[in-house]
């Protein structure tokens, strides 16, 4: 999968978890810029994220995770 | 087919997470909800089994307000009170713990005496939680425990005493007895939920760790879907009459084609032994009150030998209602419902041709029409999962139910045969009691007031607490009516409360089950009402209608036992009636209060 796959898919699931069709998001969207994004909500997008791409993170890895950019980069080292 | 087949079994537990929002929405937009006010106290995080369990009951027509306990504040909130609980009002309180909030295991040097007194001190602890609930005068929902993940005494830590699978299984059992004793508790069976779903599928380390969820994110909407099963069945909302096809479902084959002989059932092969372990379930489903029907495209008389196969386990005589020909299935059902004389929205049907499944659900969209797809071996899972017919107790009245119909075919029969409906009522031979509730009779009214619809004038639903507490309310005339004839008892079937404020005595519920329709019990109820308001010196009566969606055959009740009108809003009607000088009613059945 390349990085602009996954950065769709990640998309969609970030549309289906705030319930906004027209949400785009970057690289360096984090979580001070969406409303609903709190840390219940985390959980609920690194659940469905791991659902969606049958991968899961590691308890240390998810506490490095700053904007979505990195947690694209890690998805992507995981799929390899 | 339902939108929201994503909510029935087989249930999609990530489609559903991922897309609750957009769900919400949707069933928003669904008619005639009924709002109920339900406290979460957690033992763990329960904000996702707030937001789940909030789309199960919308899909069920119950619009849910939610309290939840602070984090891990079940116990705080449940003993020291709290304010703002109290002023929430709950209709349901549902205690989510599980193995993560067991005080203290034993230890290995721990005495059988000690894991006794530590297995009491335990449930003690949850003891006193459901007595300090008991003010709240709802029904409790509380689950039991799941088994941990990990066991250090592998296969021994279920024998030993000091594992922690049999502490655990001391306390499931501890916690049935408490639920057989105490009235409004029940037990959400997340022991037997994790094992269906796969302990490894159930509990999830790591979010656990993270976010304190004792539970997986996926197993969230089972352990909703679970709990909103109790939650419906408390509030009446159970399905109670099976309809089945014949062909491919009852039995492998078209008996039309293949004749008795060449049908599959019995144990002779693989086949017939799966159409003959869906005989049986729907066989015990009977035997606890759910009424049968067939509905089959067929001669009448091919249909009904099907049943004469001596493998068979169903007979023709378990089917109340036995529709056989070629007419539309949805017509079919229809008349089935009229036969039987309940409401559409209590059937569930059950055919192995999508077509067929289809036109019913399309033309009545309120019968419960499960994707069952065409293998008998599934069948019995969607009856199952779905949870259309969970009970919450079995009475003896629901076990003689289906005996009350086939008296009820007789009286039928008879009724035909006089010169006057009049004549007929008196042959019946009818004695009824009708007297203040007793104790032994409150599961039976609770469940009552949360079922009936039809005969129902203002359609109020009560909690078995509520119900304990007007029983032993003076200000409250309560009545029960049993009626027995020369077929059989009817068992109780008749309620009506009355408060009594301000020198006027006001029928808060007035309900009587639709077996005993047209019999004239309603005058033995009002004779007795007017007796014991006049007992206590009260001579006016006010009555009360709400309209609701079924309740239109008793919209004239008051009218016809000579109220009069005294004020209307909408379709909603108040009346009152002045006793000082009445007399009884009642002309054609005993009363027998001793």
């Amino acid at each position: 999968m390349t990085k602009e796959e996954v950065f769709n898919e990640v998309q969609n699931i970030f549309r289906d978890i705030f319930d906004e069709d027209g949400l785009i998001i970057n690289s360096s969207t984090n979580s001070d810029e969406i409303e609903d994004w709190d840390s219940l909500n985390h959980i609920n997008l690194v659940s469905a994220i791991e659902k969606e791409f049958k991968i899961r993170f590691a308890l240390g890895e998810l506490m490095e995770l700053k904007d979505v950019g990195s947690m694209v980069d890690l998805m992507v080292e995981k799929l390899k | 087919m339902n939108k929201f087949q994503l909510l029935k079994y087989q249930i999609n537990p990530n489609m559903i997470l991922r897309k609750k929002k957009s769900i919400k929405k949707e069933l928003l937009k669904k008619q005639n909800f009924t709002e109920k006010n339900i406290a979460i106290l957690g033992g763990s995080t329960t904000a996702e089994i707030r937001n789940i369990l909030e789309l199960f009951l919308l899909d069920s027509n119950i619009k849910p307000n939610f309290y939840e306990s602070e984090y891990n504040k079940y116990y705080e909130d449940a003993l020291f009170g709290h304010k703002e609980l109290e002023k929430f009002n709950p209709d349901i309180i549902y205690i989510h713990t599980s193995n993560v909030n067991i005080m203290k295991y034993p230890n290995l040097k721990e005495t059988e005496e000690d894991v006794y007194n530590m297995i009491k001190t335990e449930i003690e602890r949850y003891k006193s939680i459901w007595q300090s609930l008991s003010k709240y005068d709802c029904s409790i929902i509380q689950n039991n425990f799941d088994y941990p993940i990990n066991r250090s005494l592998g296969n021994l830590d279920c024998y030993d005493i000091h594992g922690k699978t049999y502490f655990i299984n001391q306390l499931n059992q501890e916690f049935s007895k408490s639920a057989n004793k105490i009235k409004s508790l029940y037990l959400n069976d997340i022991n037997y939920l994790s094992s269906y779903i796969g302990l490894q599928n159930w509990f999830d380390k790591s979010l656990w760790y993270q976010a304190k969820y004792a539970l997986s994110m996926e197993a969230i909407p089972e352990l909703a879907f679970n709990i909103s099963k109790i939650i419906n069945s408390i509030f009446g909302k159970t399905k109670k009459c099976l309809i089945l096809d014949l062909d491919n479902t009852c039995w492998g084959g078209i008996i039309g084609d293949d004749g008795l002989n060449g049908i599959h059932i019995g144990t002779e092969t693989a086949i017939a032994e799966s159409y003959t372990s869906f005989q049986k379930y729907a066989k015990e489903l009977k035997q606890r009150g759910i009424t049968l029907a067939a509905c089959s495209k067929n001669d009448f008389k091919n249909a009904k030998e099907g049943f004469e196969h001596p493998e068979s386990v169903l007979r023709f005589d378990d089917f109340t209602s036995f529709k056989a020909n070629w007419d539309p299935k949805h017509e079919n059902i229809m008349d089935i419902a009229k036969e039987i004389n309940i409401g559409i929205d209590s059937l569930v049907f059950i055919d192995d041709n999508p077509v067929e499944r289809d036109i019913v659900s399309s033309q009545v969209p309120s019968v419960a029409v499960p994707n069952v797809g065409n293998d008998v071996i599934h069948f019995i899972d969607h009856i199952d999962r779905n949870g259309y017919f969970e009970p919450i107790s079995l009475l003896a009245d629901d076990i003689n139910r289906n005996k009350y119909y086939e008296d009820n075919k007789k009286r039928t029969k008879e009724e035909s045969t006089f010169k006057s409906y009049e004549e007929f009522l008196i042959s019946l031979e009818m004695i009824a009691n009708t007297k203040s509730f007793s104790s032994i009779y409150l599961d039976r009214i609770t469940q009552l007031t949360n079922k009936t619809n039809q005969f129902n004038l203002t359609t109020k639903r009560y909690t078995a607490g509520e119900i304990e507490n007007i029983s032993s309310n003076d200000e409250y005339i309560k009545i029960y009516g049993k009626l027995i004839d020369k077929y059989g008892d009817n068992g109780l079937i008749a309620i009506t409360i009355g408060n009594v404020k301000n020198n006027q005595c006001h029928i808060d519920l007035w309900l009587m089950s639709c077996r005993v329709l047209k019999r004239g019990m309603e005058f033995a109820m009002l004779d007795e009402i007017v007796k014991q308001c006049v007992a206590k010196k009260i001579f006016e009566i006010i009555g009360y209608y709400k309209k609701s969606l079924k309740n239109s055959m008793v919209s004239d009740l008051y009218e016809k036992f000579g109220f009069i009108q005294i004020d209307d809003t909408n379709d909603d009607t108040i009346w009152k009636l002045d006793i000082s000088d009445y007399e009884n009613k009642n002309k054609f059945i005993g009363i027998k209060n001793d």
